[in-house]
């Protein structure tokens, strides 16, 4: 479904991915893991068209997608719950769903709200509450509630796990799980807890500095000794 | 206290042309963080727009008085409306991503082509409109002074009003607002879920600058003269109203124009009138030092 062929970008003259291969197939989900700056975000980001790659292909469905301006790549059935969830703050739960279906055909925005709001009961209770005054846990049910508003067939999820309680980390992976078997939605997951995302990952890249270091089934690099060391001992639970 | 009400009436007529001025200028800077200081001139097109089509439609065309006001109604916000989208387009969209010192040289750039125009188009001297629409109502009669409202000033304010409450309601609760408060908030996220950045920007340049256009046929249609200069004045004038009710916000843009039509009338009936752009401006200044935020503005802390 989607295909990363030889993807650079970076930031102004700071190069960030040097040169990226990638392929996430229909009904997958595809976790990427890697340290602080090893250029995972920017990973997500550059598919979106922002910044733009700049060199390499994105394929989406076999329709090359490279260089188009972000509002017309999030049009053809992708959406993106970026890092730090980039909630509008003073916009209430309901009118960030609303956001989050803009591109959609208003005829079935009643069905997408219920289903939204099925996966996340708590957002129900607060639908007329400003996004800006949810908890952390909450906003990002609210995140991804909204990406998944415009129905994509591929849902992009930055680091939804970021600065929640354990409990509630364990709630927001079952809910990606239910997305991908329940919903049929494809989904590239960015993680730093390795191995929540690795368990729920068919397949998986390790990410360093900017390139792929390493590929497996989740299985495969949960087991893989050197992972372990580097991203799982004494950092997961 | 006659003396006092008249003076409330015309403040709050006075007061209701800045604030149609000052919405524009808050929607543009709460969108990009920028001041259009060519928002003023628009007005100014606005009035010499409407002039043009009102005598055309009445000398020319021989409408009746109504139909050749709807059709200055209509030319004005038609031509003051591709005028914004155009200036956007040609003098600010190219340098969204420059420093921020650059589009506000643009901006005055804009705005001193404009003016040169239209005196060099126009004429530099006054334009005179006999007065189109007389009469009103006594309200109230003093001993020797009696309180009027005339039917100029009834359409003034009533058509004000109208049009900040259906902006405010657009703005709530169609896509199109919605989207906008979005862009306002987070403009990287809007266009991550789908929307036309460049869309908004320059729907917002047209509303604002179509309402500064009817600001313009107003003032000409109640003052009966203008010239090439008025933007300038009034410009910075709402744009003072912007402040006072605190950029960024549409109800204070609303507030902030009326309070300073009332106080520019207020001051000139008991104070002096040749002062009364010193007290505008004062207020302006008291703003920026003792209440950057203004009265409805929100303090810039919500960013993480």
């Amino acid at each position: 479904m989607l295909k990363l062929e030889g993807l650079r970008s970076g930031y102004g003259r700071i190069q960030a991915l040097h040169g990226i291969d990638l392929e996430v197939r229909e009904g997958e989900i595809v976790t990427l893991v890697g340290a602080n700056g090893a250029g995972k975000t920017t990973l997500l980001m550059t598919i979106c068209g922002d910044p733009r790659a700049s060199a390499g292909r994105v394929v989406l469905g076999g329709e090359d997608i490279t260089g188009l301006a972000t509002h017309h790549i999030m049009r053809k059935g992708i959406a993106h719950s970026p890092e730090g969830r980039r909630i509008f703050p003073r916009m209430t739960v309901l009118e960030n769903l609303q956001m989050g279906a803009a591109t959609a055909d208003p005829a079935h925005f009643d069905a997408d709200l219920k289903r939204a709001l099925d996966l996340f009961p708590r957002l129900n209770e607060r639908l007329d509450q400003r996004g800006g005054t949810l908890s952390g846990g909450e906003q990002q049910m609210l995140a991804i509630a909204r990406a998944l508003m415009s129905r994509p067939r591929l849902l992009l999820l930055d680091e939804p796990s970021l600065g929640l309680a354990p409990l509630v980390v364990r709630h927001i992976f079952e809910i990606i799980r239910t997305i991908n078997r329940d919903q049929g939605v494809t989904i590239l997951l960015v993680e730093q807890n390795a191995y929540h995302a690795l368990r729920l990952a068919h397949r998986g890249h390790v990410m360093v500095n900017g390139r792929i270091a390493l590929s497996g089934s989740g299985a495969e690099l949960l087991a893989n000794p050197e992972i372990r060391a580097h991203y799982l001992d004494g950092g997961a639970a | 206290m006659e003396y006092f009400l008249q003076q409330m009436i015309n403040g709050l007529t006075l007061g209701s042309i800045y604030g149609l001025i000052a919405i524009g200028y808050t929607m543009v800077y709460s969108i990009l963080g920028m001041i259009n200081f060519a928002h003023g001139t628009i007005y100014m097109l606005g009035a010499f727009i409407s002039l043009i089509a009102y005598l055309a439609a009445t000398t020319i065309g021989g409408a009746p008085v109504v139909v050749a006001l709807m059709v200055a109604l209509f030319a004005t916000m038609a031509f003051t409306a591709l005028w914004g989208w155009t200036m956007e387009r040609v003098a600010y969209r190219p340098l969204r991503q420059a420093p921020r010192l650059a589009p506000l040289i643009s901006a005055i750039g804009v705005s001193i082509v404009l003016q040169n125009f239209v005196a060099q188009a126009q004429g530099a001297r006054v334009k005179p409109l006999p007065p189109v629409i007389q009469g009103g109502f006594t309200l109230m009669d003093g001993d020797g002074f009696s309180v009027n409202l005339s039917w100029m000033q009834i359409i003034v304010i009533v058509m004000t009003l109208a049009l900040m409450a259906g902006f405010s309601w657009m703005i709530a609760h169609t896509r199109l607002g919605r989207a906008q408060r979005a862009c306002e908030q987070d403009m990287k996220m809007a266009s991550l879920l789908g929307i036309d950045i460049d869309r908004v920007v320059s729907t917002t340049f047209v509303i604002g600058a179509a309402l500064a256009g009817v600001a313009g046929l107003m003032v000409t249609l109640y003052y009966g003269v203008i010239d090439f200069y008025i933007g300038f004045l009034a410009g910075i004038k709402a744009f003072t109203a912007a402040v006072l009710g605190g950029i960024g916000s549409l109800p204070g843009a609303m507030l902030g124009g009326l309070l300073i039509g009332l106080i520019e009338a207020l001051w000139s009936a008991y104070f002096s009138i040749e002062y009364k752009d010193v007290a505008t401006f004062g207020i302006l200044i008291m703003v920026l030092v003792f209440r950057p935020t203004g009265l409805l503005g929100r303090p810039d802390v919500e960013k993480i």
